[in-house]
């Protein structure tokens, strides 16, 4: 009796978790404190410094011990005995194993879909509230600060809780599946990067209650210097989010390139692998500098440094400049997963071969490089050198290129295809017709002149949400409906499915199509009130985002309902050629009861007898059916 | 591709290339023109707008007729053709997007260097942005347009220099260049006279310059487009443009 409690109090798990995370948030205290008594300053409890120490840095650390992330590490760095072989944190038995520490990119993938998806309908009614207010011209509903809080979380949300993760979410269930690999490289990583989400997700949530984080997600200095204090749960839930984003890149990269199945080369990887791994270098190169530039606001209003402050020396620009390096690659990390996902989709459900295989991958690999080289596109009015708005006009008009490849390839899959216009594939279809337009848009910004006059102004909003809502939005409900027979063995309604992509479908184009109208024509953006005579649009725009809102409803009731009684998939409901196919939904706890070997194209749908991977029972069977037919043809 | 698909395709993209003509023509998209700088971003608006109408009935055409002619009968189980790529057509679809885009970023790059260009005999203007107000200030006739600090403020200050006009709006003689220099007090602004297509940040700190050559008489909006803070909705004026000999009289006024 004495020795279960014992192991309750004090092994791995919530009990824990609530006691260390409350002890962590006294040490961050005490440190404070302490050190603020010794040096004689006044006031000796302040409240600015123990929040962002012990609430948002201690306390967090704190949750993760007592969960019980490092147990295995600090065992390990101690020299007591570790149990490499022992996998009782593996793979969920009970519907509680989705609630602690797990290493199974499978629960760990289902854990992230979920989470985000929470986050998503948080960051949806948030958007709700921002149209409330938008539908007539004058405020009415909320106070200025609110208002300005509201979008600042709504965006931050759907970016870094949301966006990001889903699709880290997602390929961490499927791509160690898609290589062959039993799981990823660094599993107990992997549970770890998935556990600092949620801290994330809360302290930007939590911002509400100390209002500060009203300068937008870009937080431009110096308007969120002069913020108030609440902005730090801005700057640090950044920290925890980025965090996460880069331990899970890593993680993929060296998945991708040490634990691929034997026979798998680069260049028979499914195209989701190839997107995740030019994905994952982008957040490896790229994540550290919103880091950089968020600590340095903190620093600016915390500890009162002068990193952009000019009166101080500092220097506004500089902080544009860090920001956008990180958040224009942030772009790409936030579609090229999505592309990775519509090229499984389209071709399987065309029931033919990737069009262009190579030049599809290697255009990933050109977005990745151009990437890198545009970031200042998005301060052509923001007063920089002004000869260097001609080469980052040239590289962003150039990534049109490698981006129009891949529109064109997925279109040429499609033809004289068989297409079977399952939901998934309504999904990555409808991505390639909105991401068009998304894209076309796009020109327009990159050319400096019309960017000069449609900077700021609902244009910018309206494209932002072609490419992100249009464009990832749609590839992530793409990958969810198609990969969910095998997420949870069941079959979703497909009924409901076709019905929550065209209500979806139809409603977005009716709330973001007019607001490229009213942004030319002169509304700006992040304002409460506007002129009069764009009153009509923002009514119509409003209502049609309600219904947008409400049609997601009926995807969380489909995914509830299917997931508890849906009836059972079989291994391959889509006849599939990649390896996640191959095995049973879901798949076995180390995913291959035995090594795959790689032996041809993923893709290879409509070439008579091709295989992707056999088997060892079956290596021989087909090494004698080859020998068979080469005989007939000799 | 047989030529009867062919023939339906282009039907196809035709009635698109139409649809989308008349949404570019029939909806007013921008608003008033009135300076010489928006007819040349008007020009590159509507060349790109051309040129992306071309691009969304060739894509448009595609997939419609893609997506209605090979869907698969309801027990239909067999693969399409394995056609695993073109190398020509490949080639096709690089290189024509690639000189679409080289011909957009001239036409951009040249209407810029226009713009940017500072014409002589400008008229001086001098813009302070700060919360939530715009400060506009005509230094005294006779100092050079193109002096590399502000004549009319001081750095940090939100106050006057006495020898300047001061107005709480942007008011410009029409058909003559203005030069305005713009900076801020506290956080970022930005300056936009939609009327005119002229957008800059106005940074604290930093000198930012543009050009605005009024065409048209009349009352235009000028409105803040960077958030500033909580009254960043209200941070409008009114940007006038008057004959110069209105001009003259309501300059040399107290």
């Amino acid at each position: 009796m004495r020795s279960t409690w014992r192991r309750r109090l004090l092994g791995p798990g919530w009990i824990r978790a609530i006691w260390m995370t409350a002890l962590f948030f006294g040490i961050g205290f005490g440190i404070v404190v302490g050190i603020r008594a010794l040096a004689g300053w006044d006031p000796i409890v302040f409240w600015d410094a123990i929040i962002v120490v012990a609430a948002l840095t201690a306390a967090p650390i704190g949750f993760l011990a007592g969960l019980g992330a490092f147990d295995y590490w600090i065992a390990w760095a101690f020299g007591q005995p570790t149990k490499p072989e022992d996998h009782s944190g593996h793979g969920a038995r009970r519907w509680t194993d989705y609630f602690r520490i797990n290493t199974d990119h499978k629960v760990i993938g289902i854990q992230y879909v979920s989470t985000t998806i929470f986050f998503f309908l948080a960051g949806g009614l948030l958007a709700m509230l921002v149209r409330a207010e938008l539908a007539q011209p004058e405020a009415n509903f909320v106070d200025p600060q609110t208002y300005n809080q509201l979008f600042s979380v709504h965006a931050s949300l759907m970016i870094f809780l949301f966006v990001i993760p889903a699709f880290a979410g997602l390929a961490n269930y499927v791509l160690p599946l898609m290589i062959g690999a039993p799981d990823m490289a660094f599993p107990r990583l992997n549970a770890l990067s998935y556990w600092l989400l949620p801290i994330a997700g809360i302290m930007m949530l939590s911002s509400f209650f100390f209002p500060g984080f009203a300068a937008g997600w870009t937080n431009y200095a110096p308007l969120s210097v002069t913020q108030p204090f609440g902005n730090v749960f801005f700057s640090m839930a950044v920290q925890w989010a980025g965090a996460s984003s880069i331990m899970t890149a890593l993680n993929f990269l060296v998945t991708i390139v040490t634990m691929r199945a034997p026979g798998m080369t680069f260049w028979r990887m499914p195209l989701l692998v190839w997107a995740n791994f030019t994905t994952s270098l982008l957040v490896v190169i790229a994540t550290p500098f919103i880091a950089g530039s968020q600590f340095f606001v903190m620093f600016d209003k915390v500890m009162h440094t002068n990193f952009f402050e000019f009166g101080e020396g500092g220097y506004p620009l500089g902080y544009q400049h860090i920001f956008w390096f990180y958040s224009h690659p942030a772009v790409y990390i936030m579609i090229l997963p999505g592309f990775g996902i519509a090229s499984e989709v389209i071709s399987t459900m065309s029931r033919k071969p990737i069009f262009g295989y190579r030049l599809m991958a290697l255009s990933l690999v050109a977005i990745l490089i151009l990437g890198f080289s545009v970031w200042a596109h998005h301060m052509f009015v923001a007063g920089m050198a002004p000869w260097l708005r001609i080469p980052m006009m040239i590289t962003t008009l150039l990534i049109a290129v490698p981006t129009g490849i891949k529109v064109f390839s997925w279109l040429a899959t499609t033809w004289e295809g068989k297409i079977n216009f399952s939901t998934p594939m309504l999904w990555g279809l409808g991505f390639v017709s909105q991401f068009v337009i998304g894209g076309l848009s796009g020109i327009f910004l990159g050319a400096v002149p019309i960017d000069i006059h449609a900077s700021d102004t609902y244009f910018i909003v309206a494209h932002i949400h072609y490419v992100l809502l249009g464009g990832s939005l749609f590839t992530i409900f793409a990958g969810i409906y198609y990969w969910f027979p095998k997420m949870t063995g069941r079959m979703y309604n497909e009924r409901l499915g076709k019905l929550h992509f065209w209500v979806t479908f139809i409603a977005f184009n009716a709330t973001f199509f007019p607001m490229h109208i009213i942004g030319l024509q002169g509304m700006p953006r992040r304002v409460y009130s506007y002129e009069d005579k764009f009153g009509d649009w923002n009514l119509f725009i409003s209502i049609s985002s309600f219904v947008l809102g409400v049609s997601f409803l009926v995807f969380v009731y489909n995914m509830i309902v299917s997931w508890a009684r849906g009836p059972r998939a079989s291994a391959n409901p889509w006849r599939g050629m990649t390896l996640e196919w191959q095995v049973s939904s879901p798949p076995p706890l180390f995913n291959f009861d035995e090594i795959p070997q790689v032996v041809g194209n993923p893709y290879e749908y409509g070439v008579p007898g091709a295989r992707h991977a056999v088997f060892n029972g079956e290596r021989d069977e087909v090494r004698a059916e080859r020998r068979e037919e080469e005989e007939v043809r000799t | 591709m047989r030529a009867g698909s062919l023939i339906r395709v282009l039907l196809v993209a035709l009635l698109l290339a139409a649809a989308a003509t008349a949404v570019a023509i029939f909806i007013p998209w921008l608003p008033a023109q009135a300076s010489k700088e928006g007819e040349r971003i008007d020009f590159v608006f509507w060349f790109v707008t051309a040129i992306c109408i071309a691009i969304f009935s060739v894509v448009a055409s595609l997939s419609v007729y893609s997506l209605v002619k090979f869907r698969a009968k309801p027990d239909d189980d067999s693969d399409g053709p394995p056609v695993h790529g073109h190398t020509g057509i490949e080639i096709v679809w690089t290189v024509i997007p690639l000189m679409l885009v080289l011909a957009m970023i001239v036409v951009s790059s040249v209407a810029l260097a226009q713009n940017d260009r500072e014409p002589k005999g400008a008229l001086r203007v001098e813009i302070l942005g700060q919360q939530f107000a715009w400060t506009v200030a005509y230094p005294p006739p006779g100092v050079a347009p193109d002096m590399d600090h502000f004549v009319c403020f001081t750095p940090g200050s939100g106050d006057v220099n006495k020898r300047c006009k001061r107005s709480p709006n942007l008011v410009l003689p029409v058909d003559r260049p203005a030069r305005l220099h713009l900076t801020a007090r506290d956080v970022i602004h930005s300056f936009w006279v939609p009327e005119f297509r002229q957008k800059q940040d106005a940074v604290p700190g930093l000198e930012t310059e543009i050009t605005v050559t009024p065409t048209k008489t009349g009352n235009y909006r000028f409105i803040c487009t960077e958030l500033c803070g909580l009254g960043h909705a209200l941070m409008r004026a009114r940007a006038i443009v008057m004959e110069q000999s209105e001009f003259d009289t309501w300059r040399g006024a107290k």
